[in-house]
């Protein structure tokens, strides 16, 4: 049953995520980015890890989502500005070894995790549990993760002034 | 194993029928509500055979209406998005009654019930999850018209949405803080305490700026006035719905209503102790659930027969008036309520010298508690109507000047003083 959810998800994600980039309409590209961002959010909930699953839908689709989805509906793009891009053999080359790469990384990266066994611990993936972790192991980059956000929207600020 | 089944099938068929049923319901408060400010009559006309019930049957019509009309599609909008954005609005709304707490778990031979659909960890944030992924029906709705109206009111509404997402969020971070979880049924539960043994625990009474800042954000979520910016007929005629007709606009309609339902729930569970009746927390209740059932059956017989006096009277006034069938409504639904008001009585009469079994006990508490909180609910539901026709529109300037420069602070202020509070008292 699991693995049926599984594989729905994942390949749900997949092909949300091949339409995104290869899709002419910028907004049905965005929204095949959000059915993939929300059949991510299932398979984290498929991992017991309910607190991401609810950021991810929460934040991602039902937020930064809606943003880009505003931007696009802002500059309102007519046909003739949707060109196709042309397909030079350089960039597919590029583009397909640095997939290449990536994915070979990712299973080495994959290989070299122990094989967790037994049981999850009680309350994994729960807001309790992530919110002690955030605030006792993982505090230093979580302090500076915020700091990162802070100097973003600062830098937003002092664009949109000059701009005004 | 088969009983599991039925039971969670029957609370998201009760859950769901509640939330629809309270439609029409709504509509017409909202029609009468605003007639009664206004200081008009308001509907009156739509009758079968004579019976009115006060303008509900002209919701009937409305429906009859919808149905019949052609769901036009205009040649130049997207037809998939134009076709699917009502159903995206209607259909996260609703799921995001699962997790609404009705009652106190019900213990029935053995069995514990929950009374809700689905006792998720994350409670409430599910809940703000599912309604966030809302604003895309209105979005697509908004795009897919191909109009410079709709369009506008889509991106209008988006810009509110997001805005008042985040003060909403913060506003109930107090909540989470002093009762130390998101569970909405722990959150109802902790609401039962006393606060010095007089005031009821209740959200507004340890969170008063949370609540209001959280009441205004529902305000402009649902898009309801004074924050109905997306429909705003005055300037952008009426927004991301402009082009929709017949059911597909019934959706829209049916999905405000619905927001509003649950919005109202959502207040009423999070700052108004959800099912709990103030100073009987629920063994009390089991305690004294013979005195509640003779006071539910005595009051509903005695009111119901009063009514039915009203009724009689009320025929009797317009008599000779009308020259029709509809002097006689008065006397029928008299006749209805003489009936019913019987009933409850001789049960009323019945219930002494009777020993109610546990289960029955807690039976008559959960009823109880469940009346407790849609009492609550509804009147939040006429809040919103009263607020609807008491304010005027905000501009739209004002609209987010309101949401990030004094809401957001307000609300992060309000998490800050809450933390210290709820820290100096574990210290203690």
């Amino acid at each position: 049953m699991e693995a049926i959810i599984f594989y729905i998800l994942a390949a749900v994600a997949v092909v949300g995520a091949l339409l995104l980039v290869s899709l002419r309409n910028p907004l049905s590209g965005a929204f095949a980015l959000v059915s993939a961002l929300v059949s991510l959010a299932g398979i984290f909930a498929l991992l017991n890890a309910e607190f991401v699953f609810i950021l991810q839908v929460l934040v991602y689709a039902g937020a930064i989502m809606v943003l880009i989805i505003f931007t696009i509906m802002l500059l309102n793009l007519n046909k003739e500005e949707l060109r196709e891009a042309p397909v030079s053999p350089i960039r597919l080359v590029v583009t397909i070894g640095l997939c290449a790469a990536c994915a070979f990384g990712v299973m080495k990266a994959f290989g070299n995790i122990p094989y967790l066994q037994g049981e999850i611990a009680e309350g994994f993936g729960s807001i309790e549990s992530v919110g002690a972790l955030m605030l006792s192991d993982f505090l230093y980059p979580f302090e500076v993760i915020s700091l990162v956000l802070l100097v973003a929207v600062v830098g937003v600020v002092l664009l949109a002034k000059k701009a005004i | 194993m088969i009983v599991d089944y039925l039971i969670v099938t029957g609370k998201a068929v009760f859950i769901w029928g509640f939330a629809l049923s309270l439609l029409p319901l709504l509509i017409w408060f909202e029609r009468k509500g605003a007639a009664f400010i206004q200081d008009r009559a308001g509907p009156n006309r739509a009758a079968i055979l004579g019976i009115r019930l006060a303008g509900i049957i002209h919701n009937i019509a409305d429906v009859v209406k919808l149905m019949m009309k052609e769901m036009m599609i205009p040649p130049h909008v997207n037809r998939l998005y134009f076709q699917v954005a009502p159903l995206i609005g209607f259909t996260f709304i609703l799921a995001a009654f699962a997790v609404i707490p009705w009652a106190d778990t019900l213990i029935v031979k053995g069995r514990e019930i929950t009374m809700q659909v689905a006792d998720l960890n994350t409670g409430i944030l599910y809940v703000l999850a599912i309604t966030s992924l809302n604003v895309y029906g209105i979005v697509l709705a908004g795009w897919s018209s191909n109009n410079k109206f709709a369009l506008m009111g889509g991106l209008r509404s988006t810009a509110q949405m997001i805005s008042y997402e985040i003060p909403l969020g913060l506003a109930i971070v107090g909540i989470f803080m002093v009762f130390g979880t998101v569970q909405l049924n722990e959150i109802v539960r902790g609401q039962g305490e006393l606060l010095f043994g007089i005031l009821p625990k209740w959200g507004i009474f340890i969170q008063p700026l949370g609540c209001i800042l959280f009441i205004v954000a529902a305000f402009a979520e649902t898009n309801r006035n004074p924050f109905d910016l997306p429909e705003g007929e005055s300037e952008i005629v009426a927004g991301y719905h402009v082009e929709y007709s017949g059911m597909r606009f019934a959706l829209f309609y049916m999905g405000e209503y619905v927001a509003i339902v649950l919005s109202s729930a959502m207040i009423a569970t999070l700052f108004f102790g959800g099912w709990q009746v103030p100073y009987f927390p629920t063994e009390k209740l089991v305690l004294t659930a013979d005195t509640w059932l003779k006071v539910l059956l005595g009051a509903g017989g005695v009111g119901a027969l009063l009514f039915a006096a009203l009724m009689f009277f009320f025929s009797a006034r317009v008599r000779g008036r009308f020259g029709d069938l509809r002097e006689q409504e008065g006397n029928v639904l008299g006749v209805i309520h003489v009936l019913i008001g019987g009933a409850m009585l001789f049960f009323f009469s019945r219930t002494f010298g009777l020993e109610l079994p546990d289960w029955g006990a807690r039976t008559v508490a959960a009823v109880v508690q469940v009346s407790s909180f849609v009492g609550k609910t509804l009147f939040f539901c006429w809040f919103f109507i009263w607020v609807r026709w008491s304010l005027p529109r905000f501009r739209y300037d004002q609209l987010m000047r309101l949401g990030w420069k004094n809401m957001i602070p307000l609300a992060f202020a309000n998490v800050f003083i809450t933390g210290l509070i709820v820290l100096l008292i574990d210290r203690m």
